[in-house]
């Protein structure tokens, strides 16, 4: 948003301006981070399991997780199940709807990097981050809605660097490395056996 | 009920079929060739197989297989078409006229083998993007998307 | 991405004009698609003229992967066909690969079998139960089905370590034995605390008049219909046909076991949503049955290599999985790996009708009836 970005750049080059930038983006971090609305792009076994985190056993709701069925209206979108050649254009077309800021989790090992399903297929992409940049990834077959829920709580963390000012970031403690690639290119498969 | 009880009472409807039918393993099965197997089916379902289970295809290398299950809820058994189409000019009738259950089967036979059933209502691909080429599950299907698997047993 | 027309059969008004359609896209990524499906519907107001499924969203070329692996390795892989219910597609395939090879499974490792494919099939139908009720937009009818699916993924995360995708049974008999007598008690428990729990959510939801009003009369397939387009297990004996593989094509020991086969009578959303349910029951007494005349033994075949190698010849085996017959095909060319394996599934024969039976209802309708076949895609696609 132009209002914000100007706001940003404004209060950083003003005097005493920084006090503000840095609670203002307190603030913002914390609301996004703890009331992250999610689109389930469930494909196939890991949507039970993120329909089993939403429900009373786990509760995705006390993280601030809603699932909502309209793309323009989440923050995160969820990728839980492998996404085949045929999927990936309506992946793509759902998360360009999706509203800046937004995050992307990959659950699962299909979404990660195709999973089982990573030899000897014609019809399945090599993890989700071939066309989309992903923020967290879940490594599970499929992860326990608990796993689900850590990555959310990972995602916050991640999010609490953020700024308002573009290219500015915070070094609050992560509680996971985070991957310094950005969107990967797939190689020609050799080299990640 | 058991192959013999149930080959021994298709053979009183249909004498003609004692040159095409075996018995293995309690399964019996029948082989005929792909311009008859239209007929065979459509006779098999007057003899009470109303149910079109399955249809699959087995690359075997100098042809394509064609293997049909019938199975019938009254008589509770089950019988295999077998046939054999050629590689380069892979056709066969459409079972979709007698069964609509054949429908969908077919077309994924159709889309995976590049089996063609003619007179089939809705002859397009069903698993793979409509502009794929190719057949993916033929033996010779090459595909740079392929990923080799170590081949570690 | 663009729409595909196919041939449309354009409807007319009494003078002879086409009817203006409009072309609605259910795309592949919706909320009540239960899965990856696509669904192009042509409207004429809110009524369907014509509905077109896409499917192939998920397919992921699990038959071509099994030729390049031997056949203990695509026991993962049939876990992720059927993901709501891992039990019975494993099962499905240990079966066939038995038969080929020619394996004889041990007793205890039978009612096991029977055991976790019963429990299987209860957290499967409150899935189904649960999600139509979601279509309908009772999401707490979702919420109260998941308590009794969640118990049944504790106890088989007790049995074999796994809430979903368990390769539990195994070619030869099952992977684990039960972990220590307190597991059986929890299941008696279990098969104790359900019934009550089967009853609410019958009057709740299937007593509800908003639900009879949504589910009653919408999306009726004749016995004859069904019969021809292969619809099989519930979706089959909600049309009035009484045709159970477990008691008319009797395998492993079902016929020691003596169950009522829940059969409907209409054929709407209603009796498919219902019968799912009633089955629930029925279940639950096989269970119980079948913890009584278990004994201890062997779980697994003695002498069952790590690399199996059946003779020459090929093999087609069906159970009576939650969506129908389910049936795994395999040929064997006399080596360590199938030359082809070809999963017969119910979800994808049963969902060919859909198309052709949403023809007249609402849109809201055809969300209830493409529920209500209970399609899950990983098996509809493979």
């Amino acid at each position: 948003m132009a209002l914000m970005d100007d706001l940003g750049k404004s209060l950083e080059q003003s005097a005493g301006g920084s006090v503000i930038l840095t609670s203002l983006d307190a603030v913002l971090d914390f609301t996004r981070g703890h009331s992250l609305w999610s689109q389930p792009m469930g494909t196939a076994c890991c949507a039970m399991e993120l329909i089993a985190a939403s429900f009373s056993k786990f509760d995705f709701d006390r993280h601030g997780v809603f699932p909502r069925a309209d793309p323009r209206t989440v923050d995160v979108m969820i990728v839980a199940g492998t996404i085949t050649r045929k999927m990936a254009p309506a992946v793509l077309r759902v998360w360009e709807q999706m509203a800046e800021p937004r995050w992307c989790i990959a659950m699962g090992n299909c979404a990660v990097s195709g999973g089982i399903f990573y030899h000897d297929t014609y019809s399945v992409m090599p993890g989700v981050d071939s066309f989309l940049p992903v923020d967290v990834y879940i490594a599970g077959c499929p992860p326990r809605p608990e796993a689900l829920q850590d990555a959310v709580l990972q995602l916050r963390a991640k999010i609490s660097n953020q700024s308002i000012v573009a290219g500015r970031t915070y070094h609050h403690k992560l509680l996971l490395p985070m991957p310094t690639k950005g969107v990967a290119v797939r190689g020609t498969g050799g080299e990640s056996s | 009920m058991k192959a013999e009880e149930l080959s021994s009472r298709l053979l009183g409807y249909w004498p003609e079929l004692s040159d095409l039918c075996s018995i293995e393993k309690n399964r019996m099965l029948i082989k005929v060739r792909s311009e008859t197997v239209h007929a065979t089916i459509s006779k098999l379902k007057e003899l009470g197989f109303n149910q079109f289970e399955m249809v699959t295809a087995v690359d075997r290398g100098a042809d394509l297989e064609i293997i049909y299950v019938l199975h019938s809820i009254p008589m509770k058994a089950s019988v295999w078409v077998r046939t054999h189409v050629p590689r380069d000019a892979a056709e066969v009738a459409s079972m979709a006229d007698l069964y609509t259950g054949a429908d969908w089967p077919e077309r994924e036979v159709y889309d995976l083998f590049g089996i063609d059933f003619i007179d089939h209502p809705d002859m397009r691909r069903i698993m793979m993007p409509f502009d794929f080429v190719g057949a993916p599950l033929r033996k010779d299907y090459v595909d740079e998307n392929i990923i080799p698997r170590p081949d570690y047993i | 991405m663009p729409l595909e027309p196919g041939a449309s059969t354009v409807p007319v008004n009494e003078d002879g004009s086409a009817v203006r359609e409009t072309v609605v896209n259910l795309g592949p990524s919706h909320p009540s698609t239960h899965g990856v499906c696509r669904v192009i519907a042509h409207l004429d107001g809110e009524i369907v003229t014509r509905a077109e499924l896409v499917i192939g969203y998920l397919h992921r070329g699990i038959e071509k992967m099994a030729e390049h692996r031997t056949y203990l390795q695509i026991m993962p892989l049939t876990d992720r066909l059927d993901y709501v219910g891992s039990m019975y597609a494993n099962w499905a395939y240990c079966q066939a690969v038995e038969d080929l090879a020619g394996i004889v499974v041990p007793e205890r490792a039978e009612y096991l079998r029977i055991i976790t494919c019963e429990l299987q099939r209860i957290a499967s139908h409150m899935m189904s139960v649960g999600s139509t009720g979601n279509d309908a937009g009772a999401t707490t009818l979702f919420v109260y089905a998941f308590w009794v699916r969640e118990q049944v993924l504790t106890l088989f995360e007790r049995l074999c370590g796994s809430r979903l995708t368990y390769n539990y049974v195994r070619p030869g008999g099952v992977s684990f034995d039960t972990p220590d007598d307190a597991w059986i008690d929890e299941v008696r428990a279990f098969c104790k605390a359900a019934l009550p729990r089967f009853n609410e959510i019958d009057r709740l939801f299937f007593g509800n008049v908003i639900t009879k009003g949504r589910t009653k009369g919408v999306g009726v397939l004749s016995a004859e219909d069904a019969i021809n387009a292969s619809v099989t297990g519930p979706s089959l004996r909600a049309s009035g046909v009484d045709f159970d593989l477990r008691r008319d094509e009797p395998y492993s020991l079902y016929d020691r076991f003596s169950f009522n086969v829940v059969v409907g009578e209409n054929g709407d959303v209603f009796d498919r949503a219902r019968c799912r349910l009633l089955e629930c029951y029925e279940s639950v007494r096989l269970i119980q049955l079948a913890l009584d005349q278990m004994e201890p033994g062997r779980v697994k075949a003695e002498a069952v290599s790590r690399l199996i190698a059946p003779p020459v010849g090929e093999t087609y085996k069906t159970l009576e999985s939650a969506r129908g017959t389910l049936g795994v095909f395999l040929a064997s060319d006399g080596g360590v790996r199938p030359w082809r394996m070809k999963v017969r599934s119910p979800a994808f024969s049963n969902l060919g009708i859909v198309g052709p039976l949403c023809k007249g209802y609402t849109i809201s309708d055809l969300i209830m009836i493409l529920g209500s076949f209970d399609p899950v895609f990983g098996e509809v696609d493979r």
